[in-house]
C-alpha cells in the first residue's frame, strides 16, 4: 500500500480559496450548533460520563452481549451472520442477494460497507448498488470516499454537485440551484427504490436485550430502503452492541446534538424483525475490531458513535478536508482508527493534528482522541517512519527547547523577524505556518521579559 | 473454527478488565409542560402543528391543506380519505399517495418526535412513499423525554418502530436545508383525542 501523504493531498483542496472558506465556515457552524445544543442540557457532562461508562462496560463484555444479541435476533426471526473480515462480509451479502436473484440493492449510509469496499465487490458481480443518502450518492457518482462521516459531500460546493449530476443524472450543467439539484436526485432515486429487490442499512446501535438495531437518518432513506423491498440486510460492526433498550436514551440524546446540534435525527428507526412476508439478515462484522480491543492504548476508539463532532472542531480537518486523509475515516477519529488497519499506509496521519485536544473535549463518549494521536506519533517515530524534513526540524527543536538561553535567543530573533522581514520571506513555501493564514503579530514583550520586569519591580 | 467462534474467542482473548455498568437516571425533575415543549421542538424540526378546524371535519380540513392531492391514504378511522390502508397489499402500491394519515401511539416532548410502528402504519412504507404525512395525536399521549421513551415496552413487541421528528430533510449540499429529501415533504400534526373522531 502506498503511504498517504496528507499534506500533499490537502494542497489540492487548499488551492481553491472558495472551497476552503466555505468548508471551514460550514463545519464551524455545526460545531457552534453542537455547543448550543449541549449547553441547553444541564446534565450534558453527566450524559457523557454515562455514555462512556456504558460503552466501556459493553466492550469489556462484548462476547457475552453479542451472544445475547444473536439469540434475541434469531428468536425475532432474523438470520444472523458473522464475518471476520471485509471479504467475508462482502461474500455473505452477495450470497444473500444472489439467492434472491436481486440485481439492485438500495442502501442507506454505512461507514462499515465503505470500510469493506462492498460497492466495488458487488458491482464486479453484476449487482447495482444505489446509495440513497443525498451526500453519499453525490460521492458515489463522483467515485470518491465520503469526506465526512455525517455530511459526506461537505467539501463540495453546489457548482461541483451540478457538474457531477449533469454528467451522471443529466441535469442542466448551468443550473446549480440547490433545490433543483436535490429534487433531481429525489426523482432519479425513487424509481430505483421502487424497483430494487433488496434494501440495506447500517446500524448505529444494536441492543442486546431486544435483538434489534437502531438506525439514525435525516432523510428517512433507511426507512425507505428497508420498508419498500421485501429483503432487508443490515451490516453491523460488532462494537455497536449496547446492553439494554434504556441505554438508547443516553445515546440518542447525544448523537444528533453532537453531530448537527439538533435534538434528534429526523428519523430514529428501530428494526427488530422482518415484515410480514419479508426477510431480514444481520451481518456482524469484526474486520480488525477484536484485534483493536486487545490494544491497550487504542481500544477506547471502539466507543465511537460516529457523530463527527471531532471532525467539525478540528482546525486541521476543517482546512484540509476529509479526502486528504486518504482513507474511509477522516478527521481526528480517522487519524486514530486508520493506522490500526495499516500503519505503514497511514503513518502520516497522526501528524495531521495541532494537539489542541478539542476533539477529546467534544467527544460524546469521552474518547481520549488527542492522547491516542500522540501515542501513534510515538509508535511511528519508534519505527523510523518520519519524513526527513520533519525529523530534522524535530531534532533542531529538541536541541533549542532543551537549552533555555538558546530558546530565548530564538524567540527574540523570530519576533524581530516577523516584524521586520518582507512578506515573501515569511510566507515562503518552506514555512508551513505561513500557508493560507496570517502569522499573528508577536507580542511586544515576551512572557519572560514581562515576568522579570514585574517580579523585579516588586 | 467458524468465524462466529473465532470472533468470540478473539474478543474473550483480549481480556479487558471488566467495567461496571452505570445506572441511568430518568432526568425528569422539572421537565417543562409536555404539550408546549412538544410544539416548540416539533416546529424546530420542521414539523407543522395545525389545530383542528372549528367544524371538526377532518377530511375537509386535510383537503383544504392539500388541494391538489389525488390520493389520500388513511390508516385511521377518523379520516376516510380516498383509499383505506387495509386495501393495500404491497408497499409498492403506495407510490402514488399524495397524503398519508396515521395516528402515532405516543409522542416525545424533548425531541418533537412521534412514535409509529407496523401496527399504526399497517404498511410501513406509508410513512415514506407518501408525499405528505398527517398525524392525529392525542395531546394526552406525550411523554417528557427520551429516557421515558426507552423505558416503554412497545419496543419489545414492534418489529419496526420509528421516532419521526419532522419531514425528510437534508443539508448535504452547501448546508442548504431541503425538506423532502427522499421521503415526505411535510409532516403535519393535528391534535385529536383518541376515540373522539
Amino acid at each position: 500500500m502506498k503511504r498517504v501523504d496528507h499534506v500533499k493531498a490537502s494542497r489540492e483542496f487548499i488551492a481553491d480559496e472558495k472551497h476552503i472558506e466555505f468548508h471551514d465556515k460550514r463545519l464551524w457552524t455545526l460545531r457552534t450548533l453542537r455547543d448550543e445544543a449541549a449547553h441547553g442540557i444541564e446534565e450534558w457532562e453527566q450524559l457523557r460520563s454515562l455514555a462512556s461508562g456504558i460503552k466501556e462496560h459493553a466492550l469489556t463484555h462484548l462476547a457475552d452481549y453479542l451472544e445475547e444479541f444473536e439469540r434475541n435476533a434469531t428468536n425475532n426471526g432474523v438470520t444472523v451472520h458473522w464475518a471476520k473480515d471485509a471479504e467475508e462480509h462482502n461474500r455473505i451479502v452477495y450470497e444473500i442477494l444472489d439467492s434472491h436473484g436481486a440485481k439492485t440493492l438500495v442502501k442507506s449510509k454505512s461507514m462499515l460497507t465503505d470500510e469493506c469496499g462492498m460497492r466495488e465487490y458487488l458491482e464486479a458481480r453484476g449487482v447495482t448498488v444505489v446509495e440513497t443518502d443525498l451526500g453519499e450518492r453525490i460521492q458515489q457518482l463522483d467515485h470518491q470516499h465520503p469526506a465526512h462521516i455525517v455530511v459526506p459531500a461537505v467539501h463540495k460546493l453546489a457548482s461541483d454537485v451540478s457538474r457531477v449530476f449533469s454528467k451522471t443524472l443529466g441535469t442542466d450543467p448551468d443550473n446549480d440551484d440547490v433545490h433543483y439539484l436535490a429534487e433531481a436526485q429525489r426523482d432519479a432515486t425513487r424509481p430505483l427504490i421502487l424497483n430494487a429487490a433488496a434494501g440495506m442499512t447500517g446500524c448505529n446501535f444494536a441492543v442486546a436485550e431486544t435483538g434489534g438495531i437502531t438506525v439514525c437518518t435525516n432523510e428517512g432513506n433507511a426507512d425507505l430502503s428497508a420498508n419498500v423491498p421485501s429483503l432487508h440486510i443490515a451490516s453491523i460492526g460488532i462494537e455497536k452492541v449496547i446492553p439494554k433498550l434504556e441505554h438508547l436514551g443516553v445515546f440518542i440524546r447525544m448523537l444528533s446534538r453532537s453531530a448537527l446540534g439538533s435534538p434528534i435525527t429526523q428519523y430514529t428507526s428501530h428494526f427488530r424483525g422482518p415484515r410480514k412476508g419479508g426477510e431480514m439478515h444481520f451481518v456482524l462484522v469484526d474486520n480488525g475490531r477484536s484485534a483493536r480491543l486487545a490494544m491497550d492504548d487504542f481500544w477506547y476508539s471502539l466507543k465511537c458513535i460516529r457523530c463527527g463532532a471531532c471532525m467539525n472542531t478540528c482546525p486541521v480537518y476543517r482546512r484540509s478536508s476529509g479526502l486528504s486523509y486518504g482513507g474511509v475515516y477522516s478527521g481526528p477519529i480517522g487519524v486514530v482508527i486508520n493506522p490500526t488497519f495499516d500503519l505503514k499506509k497511514y503513518s502520516a496521519l497522526p501528524f495531521a493534528s495541532t494537539m489542541n485536544g478539542s476533539c477529546t473535549n467534544v467527544c460524546p463518549v469521552k474518547i481520549n482522541i488527542h492522547e491516542q494521536i500522540y501515542k501513534w506519533r510515538q509508535i511511528v517515530v519508534e519505527q523510523h517512519d518520519l519524513p526527513f524534513v520533519k525529523t530534522q526540524a524535530m531534532k533542531l527543536a529538541g536541541k533549542v527547547l532543551a537549552e533555555p538561553p538558546l530558546y530565548r535567543a530564538a524567540i527574540k530573533a523570530a519576533d524581530t523577524a516577523v516584524a521586520k522581514l518582507p512578506r515573501a520571506f515569511i510566507y515562503n513555501p518552506f514555512n508551513a505556518w505561513g500557508k493560507q493564514r496570517e502569522v499573528p503579530d508577536a507580542p511586544e514583550q515576551t512572557f519572560r521579559d514581562w515576568y522579570l520586569k514585574n517580579r523585579n519591580a516588586k | 473454527m467458524n468465524s462466529r467462534n473465532a470472533i468470540l474467542a478473539s474478543l474473550r482473548g483480549a481480556q479487558r478488565t471488566p467495567a461496571m455498568l452505570p445506572d441511568v437516571p430518568m432526568f425528569d425533575a422539572g421537565l417543562p409542560p409536555a404539550l408546549e415543549k412538544f410544539k416548540e421542538t416539533f416546529a424546530s424540526m420542521g414539523g407543522i402543528w395545525a389545530d383542528r378546524s372549528m367544524d371538526g371535519d377532518l377530511d375537509a380540513q386535510i383537503r383544504a391543506r392539500f388541494p391538489d392531492a389525488k390520493v389520500i391514504c388513511s390508516a385511521v378511522p377518523e379520516v376516510a380519505g380516498t383509499r383505506r390502508i387495509a386495501e393495500v397489499r404491497d408497499p409498492h402500491e403506495l407510490s402514488d399517495v399524495d397524503v398519508g394519515i396515521v395516528r402515532p401511539r405516543f409522542a416525545v416532548a424533548e425531541t418533537g418526535s412521534i412514535w409509529l410502528s407496523e401496527e399504526e402504519y399497517q404498511v410501513n412504507a406509508l410513512g415514506y412513499l407518501s408525499q405528505h404525512l398527517v398525524a392525529l395525536l392525542d395531546p394526552a399521549d406525550i411523554v417528557g423525554n427520551l429516557h421515558h421513551t426507552y423505558h416503554r415496552s412497545d419496543f419489545f413487541s414492534a418489529n419496526y418502530a420509528v421516532l419521526m421528528s419532522g419531514p425528510s430533510a437534508t443539508a448535504d449540499i452547501e448546508g442548504v436545508l431541503i425538506r423532502g429529501a427522499q421521503g415526505i415533504r411535510s409532516l403535519t400534526v393535528i391534535p385529536v383525542a383518541r376515540g373522539a373522531g
